[in-house]
């Protein structure tokens, strides 16, 4: 079976993001892009399973501008098969990226759409769902554990309650958090020999896909800061502060 | 004018508390009427709490063998087949919304808003990005707005409604594909709940193991408050993963969040900056956390948490 796995091009989890003072966004230029830390998972999920024996085919594909081809890049060096990218400059939201894979998948047939459970540039976290509900497929988001067995899959999802399990049958979606593992690291020969691994390109027009109705961002703005508090010497100082404040 | 519809979250008995804070968020919208769903298997009891929830116009009853679970596939289609008469379908931003929601803007072909933390009309809100490090103004296009509430932002309203509750058939085929086996709970039932917790104490990778941990529930027992942790604190297994607070994990919002070998990363703090007052015990005089914390004190917890239980005794 194949693995479709997505991976966004973000901001790198480590800048500290600046708002831009007319309000029209978040400064991105200059600043380190890196791939969605949960897409990592996802893609080191999708190995795991191509190296216990229960996938022969791991995809990676990208929605993005052309420098999204560096986090594909990425994808291959850590062991993905081959790249597909849907090149587009355009801000492409979550049910447009939805309808996108939607479209490949209807080519590629995977048996598992194995994406993050939110990219940390928008914290949307909806891609997934949106996927599943548009291919009719079962939904396992947020896991932490995944059993492939044949033709279904027990996914353990972390949920606010605890871990709920679910049995679901494939093909599906699954959708991955931080606890399913650690990715690996890519060794140079790995990037070398990801250089000759093939990359697929499309525009979204190519694939006949139409551009969900969108969001529309009116302005972006800084939150309201927390007043910086003060440094106490002692625990009765604290105690005697929080008793003042009424907390205790 | 704006026809509300919320998805009431619940375990079959008790109706969560952030149905209660999406109401709030409703309020916002002047609204002609707002409904609660509540999906069971038998749900009689929840809906009765969500009828004592102000400002609910009706509770609508929809049980069925099936909805025994919070699954998403098994409940998108039911509330698909609702929400023609609605302009707003709304449900918290927890994990119970933000699996189920998406589901439903997808096939009604809308975008989802996720995460509303203000209502400035019934079409335009904030959300956070980047970890809470932004905020845009959104607003949705034509069409059923599905959204998210982010329940840090908003209070529980009141209880003292009482709304008529309507029973409901939904006569949708519902899939097979996707089947509940098991829910493992941490067995905290018997201290606070983190969402609705009024004081926080919250250990991270400082404190060091499972067993030291003990200081820190033993310190929220004393305080009444429910326990947090850090992801570091979580990924070394000194603590189950439902307590994990922050961009990924709880976003909350209690009076008194007090932080104890916690260094303030931003993923962290994205889950604790709607917080009344801030606490931060760390022994790094540069821990980010201080840059946020209303008090700091720098010191060894092992040392401070004995020191504060006998101030508090
Ligand atoms: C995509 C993504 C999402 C994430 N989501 C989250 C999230 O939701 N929540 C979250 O918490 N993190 C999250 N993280 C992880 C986050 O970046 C940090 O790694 C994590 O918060 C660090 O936890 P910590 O503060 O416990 O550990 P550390 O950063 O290791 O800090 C431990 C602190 O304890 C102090 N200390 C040690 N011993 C003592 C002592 N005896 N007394 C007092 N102080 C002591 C040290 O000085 C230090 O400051 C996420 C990361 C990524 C990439
Ligand atoms: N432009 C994109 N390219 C590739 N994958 C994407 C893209 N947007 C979203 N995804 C996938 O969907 C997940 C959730 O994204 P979101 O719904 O935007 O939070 C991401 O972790 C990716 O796996």
């Amino acid at each position: 079976m194949k693995i479709l796995v997505g991976v966004k091009r973000v901001v790198d989890f480590n800048v500290r993001i600046q708002v831009k003072a007319d309000g029209s966004g978040v400064a991105t230029e200059g600043v380190k892009m890196s791939m969605n830390p949960f897409d990592e998972i996802a893609v080191e999920e999708a190995l795991r399973l191509k190296e216990a024996g229960k996938a022969e085919e791991v995809i990676a594909i990208t929605i993005g501008p052309k420098a999204s081809q560096e986090q594909l890049r990425t994808a291959l060096a850590m062991g993905a098969d081959r790249a597909i990218h849907v090149e587009t400059d355009e801000d492409v939201q979550p049910l447009t990226a939805a309808r996108i894979l939607k479209a490949i998948t209807d080519k590629e047939e995977p048996k598992i759409v194995m994406l993050g459970k939110q990219a940390i540039d928008d914290d949307n976290n909806q891609t997934a769902q949106m996927l599943a509900a548009l291919a009719n497929w079962p939904q396992a988001t947020f896991a932490s554990k995944i059993d492939v067995d044949g033709d279904s899959a027990n996914v353990t999802r972390e949920i606010d309650a605890g871990l709920e399990t679910l049995s679901i049958d494939l093909p599906a979606v699954i959708s991955t958090d931080l606890r399913l593992n650690e990715p690996r690291y890519v060794k140079l020969p790995d990037i070398m020999k990801a250089k000759r691994k093939p990359i697929e390109t499309f525009t979204i027009a190519e694939l006949g896909i139409e551009p969900a109705a969108a969001v529309k961002v009116l302005k972006t703005s800084a939150p309201a800061a927390r007043q910086a508090g003060i440094k106490v010497a002692s625990v009765d100082e604290l105690v005697a502060a929080l008793k003042e404040k009424g907390l205790i | 004018m704006a026809k509300v519809l919320i998805i009431a979250e619940h375990d079959g008995k008790k109706l969560n508390g952030s149905t209660a804070r999406v109401m709030t968020c409703a309020q916002g919208l002047s609204a002609e009427s707002v409904e609660i769903a509540v999906f069971a298997a038998e749900g009689a009891a929840v809906a009765e709490q969500a009828a004592a929830i102000s400002g609910v116009t009706k509770v609508l009853l929809i049980e069925n063998p099936a909805n025994e679970h919070a699954t998403a596939a098994i409940l998108a289609p039911q509330i698909e087949a609702l929400a023609s008469e609605y302009s707003h379908v709304l449900a918290p931003s927890t994990t119970f919304g933000k699996d189920l929601t998406p589901r439903i803007a997808a096939h009604l072909a809308v975008p989802q808003i996720s995460d509303i933390m203000r209502v400035e009309s019934p079409r335009i809100f904030d959300r956070p990005i980047y970890a809470g490090n932004a905020v845009i103004t959104v607003e949705a296009p034509e069409g059923i707005v599905v959204g998210t509430v982010r329940t840090a932002s908003f209070s529980e309203a009141e209880k003292t409604g009482s709304a008529t509750i309507e029973k409901r058939e939904i006569n949708v085929e519902l899939p097979s594909h996707t089947r509940f086996v098991k829910l493992e709970t941490s067995g905290s039932a018997d201290r606070p709940d983190l969402q609705a917790a009024a004081k926080v104490v919250s250990g991270g990778r400082g404190v060091g193991s499972t067993e030291n941990f003990k200081v820190i529930y033993d310190l929220a027992d004393k305080l009444g408050a429910a326990v947090g942790a850090s992801r570091a604190a979580v990924d070394a297994g000194f603590i189950p993963n439902d307590h994990q607070v922050g961009q990924t994990g709880k976003i909350i919002a209690p009076e008194l969040y007090m932080s104890f070998g916690i260094s303030g990363a931003i993923q962290h703090l994205a889950g604790i900056k709607d917080a009344g007052t801030i606490v931060a015990i760390n022994k790094d005089p540069d821990a980010p956390i201080f840059e946020i914390a209303d008090f700091g004190l720098v010191g060894d917890l092992f040392e401070i948490i004995p020191e504060l239980e006998k101030a508090l005794a």
